[in-house]
Formats: C-alpha cells, sequence, structure tokens
C-alpha cells in the first residue's frame, strides 16, 4: 500500500495507473490547476522508461555487435546471438523476400518490448516507492500498459505496411487489391473497399490493443493482489510465474504479427 | 485511453531505435554468425575429407607392409637358397684344394724319397769306395775290420 494509511484500494490502483505527466505548463497532477487533459501532453515515466530500457538494448546489443567475431563466442555473445538467431529463423519462416528493414525491426520490436514488458515483474510499489523518496508522485513503470507506446509501435509498422504495399505493388496495384477482392464484379468494388480496409485498419489497431491490453490487465490484477494483504505474497509470486509465459509471448505475437504483415504487403497478386 | 504527444514521442524513438539497430547491430552480429557457420561447415567438411585420406592412407599403409613382408619373404628364400649354394661351391672346392694338396704333398714326398735315395746311394758308394780304401791300407783284420764295418753299418 502507499504512504498513506487512509488511502482505499480504490484511490491506490488509479494513483498506480496514473501517468506522470507533463505539458507546456510544468507538471500535471490529478487535483491541482493543471490536469492535462490535452493532446500535447507527454507521459514522463513512459517516455522515460521506453527510452531507457532501448538504449539498454542497443547498447547491450552494440557491445556484442562491435566485438563480434568469428571465433569462439563468450557468453553474452552467444546469448546475443541466440536472440538474433531466433529472430531471423522467426523472419526467415515467414518472409522469403529480400529486405533489409524487416530483420532489424523484428529483432528492435521483440527485444525491446519484452524489456518492457518485464518491467512489469518489478513489484508494483517498488519504482513508484523510489521515485517518491525524490517527490515524485506517480511513476507507471510499465511502458507497454500505456496505450501511447503500443500505438506508436504499431504506428510505425502501419507506416511500413503502407510503404512497402505501394512500393512492391504500385498506387494501382495496391488500390486494385484494395477493391477488386473478395468479390470479382465490378458493383461490389465499393463493399470491397470497406472490407479491405477494415482489415487494414485492423492490423495496426490489433497489434496496439492486444499488447496494451494484456499487458494492463496484468498490471491491474498485480495492482489488484497488492491490495489484499498478508496473503499477496503466494498470489502474487503465482500471478508473476504466470507472466513468465504471458511476457516473452506478448512480445513474440507483436514481432511475429509484424513480420506476416509486412510479408503481406510483400506479396503482389 | 488517453493518446497524446507521448505517441509522437515514443514514434520518434521507435524509428531512431531500429534505424540504429539497422545500421550498426543487425548487419556486425548476423555477419558474424554466418561467417561462423561456413568456417563451421568447412570445419566439417575437412573432417570428413581427413577421416576419408586417412582411411585410404591406412589401406595404402596395409598394402605396402603386405608387399614387404612378401618381399622380405622372398628375399629370405633366395639368400637360403644361395646359402646352400655357397656352401656346396665352399665344399667342392675344398675338396679340390685338399686333392691338389695331397697331390703336391705326394709329389713332394715323391722327389724327396727319391733324393734322399739318390743321396744315400751316393753315400754308399762312397763309404763303400772309403771302406774299401780303408780296407785296403790296412790288413785284413777281422777284428779291426768288424768295427769298421759296424761303422759302415751305422752310417747306412
Amino acid at each position: 500500500m502507499s504512504s498513506g494509511a487512509e488511502i482505499t484500494s480504490q484511490e491506490y490502483i488509479k494513483h498506480h495507473l496514473t501517468n506522470l505527466s507533463a505539458d507546456s505548463q510544468g507538471l500535471c497532477s490529478a487535483n491541482s490547476l493543471n490536469p492535462c487533459d490535452g493532446f500535447w501532453t507527454l507521459h514522463l515515466d513512459t517516455l522515460g522508461w521506453s527510452v531507457f530500457l532501448g538504449l539498454v538494448f542497443i547498447t547491450l546489443f552494440r557491445s556484442v555487435a562491435k566485438k563480434a567475431s568469428t571465433g569462439v563466442p563468450g557468453r553474452l555473445q552467444c546469448a546475443v546471438e541466440m536472440v538474433v538467431e531466433f529472430v531471423d529463423d522467426s523472419v526467415k519462416s515467414t518472409f522469403h523476400g529480400k529486405n533489409p528493414v524487416i530483420a532489424p525491426l523484428a529483432l528492435t520490436i521483440f527485444v525491446w518490448v519484452l524489456l518492457m514488458n518485464a518491467m512489469d515483474w518489478v513489484p508494483v510499489d517498488l519504482i513508484p516507492r523510489i521515485f517518491e523518496l525524490f517527490g515524485v508522485n506517480y511513476m507507471k513503470a510499465v511502458p507497454t500498459t500505456d496505450p501511447n507506446m503500443t500505438f506508436a509501435l504499431a504506428l510505425g509498422v502501419f507506416v511500413l505496411i503502407l510503404y512497402y504495399s505501394i512500393k512492391i505493388k504500385g498506387i494501382g496495384g495496391f488500390i486494385k487489391e484494395l477493391t477488386t477482392q473478395p468479390f470479382g464484379h465490378w458493383s461490389l468494388y465499393p463493399i470491397n473497399f470497406i472490407l479491405e480496409m477494415v482489415t487494414l485498419l485492423a492490423r495496426p489497431l490489433s497489434l496496439a490493443l492486444r499488447l496494451f491490453g494484456n499487458m494492463y490487465a496484468g498490471e491491474l490484477i498485480f495492482l489488484l493482489i497488492a491490495t489484499i494483504g498478508v496473503f499477496q505474497l503466494p498470489v502474487h509470486f503465482l500471478w508473476a510465474a504466470f507472466h513468465l509465459l504471458i511476457i516473452p509471448l506478448q512480445a513474440f505475437i507483436f514481432m511475429m504479427l509484424t513480420i506476416l504483415y509486412l510479408s503481406l504487403a510483400h506479396e503482389d497478386h | 485511453m488517453n493518446l497524446n504527444m507521448t505517441l509522437i514521442g515514443e514514434l520518434i524513438a521507435f524509428i531512431v531505435f531500429v534505424i540504429f539497430c539497422m545500421k550498426y547491430v543487425w548487419p556486425p552480429i548476423i555477419g558474424a554468425i554466418e561467417a561462423r557457420q561456413a568456417l563451421i561447415a568447412d570445419g566439417l567438411a575437412a573432417s570428413d575429407r581427413a577421416a576419408k585420406d586417412l582411411e585410404l592412407a591406412q589401406e595404402k599403409a596395409t598394402a605396402q607392409l603386405k608387399e614387404a613382408k612378401a618381399q622380405a619373404a622372398s628375399i629370405l628364400e633366395a639368400a637360403k637358397k644361395r646359402e646352400v649354394q655357397i656352401i656346396e661351391e665352399a665344399a667342392v672346392k675344398a675338396h679340390a684344394e685338399k686333392d691338389k694338396i695331397l697331390a703336391s704333398g705326394h709329389a713332394e714326398i715323391d722327389t724327396e724319397r727319391n733324393q734322399a735315395k739318390e743321396e744315400l746311394r751316393q753315400q754308399v758308394a762312397v763309404l763303400a769306395i772309403a771302406g774299401a780304401e780303408k780296407i785296403l791300407e790296412r790288413s785284413i783284420d777281422a777284428a779291426v775290420h768288424s768295427d769298421i764295418l759296424d761303422k759302415l753299418v751305422a752310417e747306412l
């Protein structure tokens, strides 16, 4: 439970699910003059943690890449190479063309999302408490529980889907793909277009919402468990153990679907 | 759901990370992995080849050993034959030598005997003459003569 002894579980959960935000007028807080509900608000915790974890990924992998040799690899190099080979195999099993972007993109998504999801394992009160000592009132440490994070990833992937669809098939080919199927008759082209647009737009939306929904729900249940008193310890352990499955699985699904969507964008009918 | 500027910020971070990964992380690592795979494949092929070479070499060695053994046996046989031959030859030679030596010995003995006989004969003649001279010088005395005769006999 958080500092004050008097707060209810509802307040506790709400507090833990509030981002540390700021806009042009400074830090925001729920009950003060600056509630920050406009578009020009930044979630400092989401940004900070995600960039920090991204830098962890980049520096770790870069340090191995710099020393990468064909000789006998060290332990760190082995571990990193295992991840790289795993991603490479996943890409090769789904995407058969030649594209210098997809594999590094998949690696970045997989490791970054994995690291961000892994913040879920940190006890829910640990990081907020530490920041409270420095006078920071809100701290949501799992970036993937913020829809901004997951939508940013999905939007990036969506832009690439559009880019490669148009690059490979041409604008005409892309429009043709959107209108001439599944029904072949010209009078049904508008219906085709609506159906295909739904399919196309559902891709980034489902990507973002799946990851967000899973991680947000997981986090919410961690918070609920934290309110039940002494019994939280075994229950928390069970839920964290269950996340051994959820956390890598969500990262893997996000990566696999990205590869799949991009490989569909490369397919010319 | 609270979408705001954070999305743009994260999008920028995402793009930067992907580009960095694409430029500086992915190529060296996958390059090293593929180079090592090629190296291992080469190594395996080389070891296969070496095993085959070894098998061939062993076969060759066995064949050579067999040949050498056969050669040694034939040399041994030839040597034995030669030995027998040499012994036979030596025996024949020795026999001939022996005959020759015997013959020459006999001949030498014969000549020496003849020579001795000749000398003896001459000496007997000389002695006979000398005896006769002595007999003629003195009166014939049996006792005196006998010692001369004895001397003669002893000298013979």
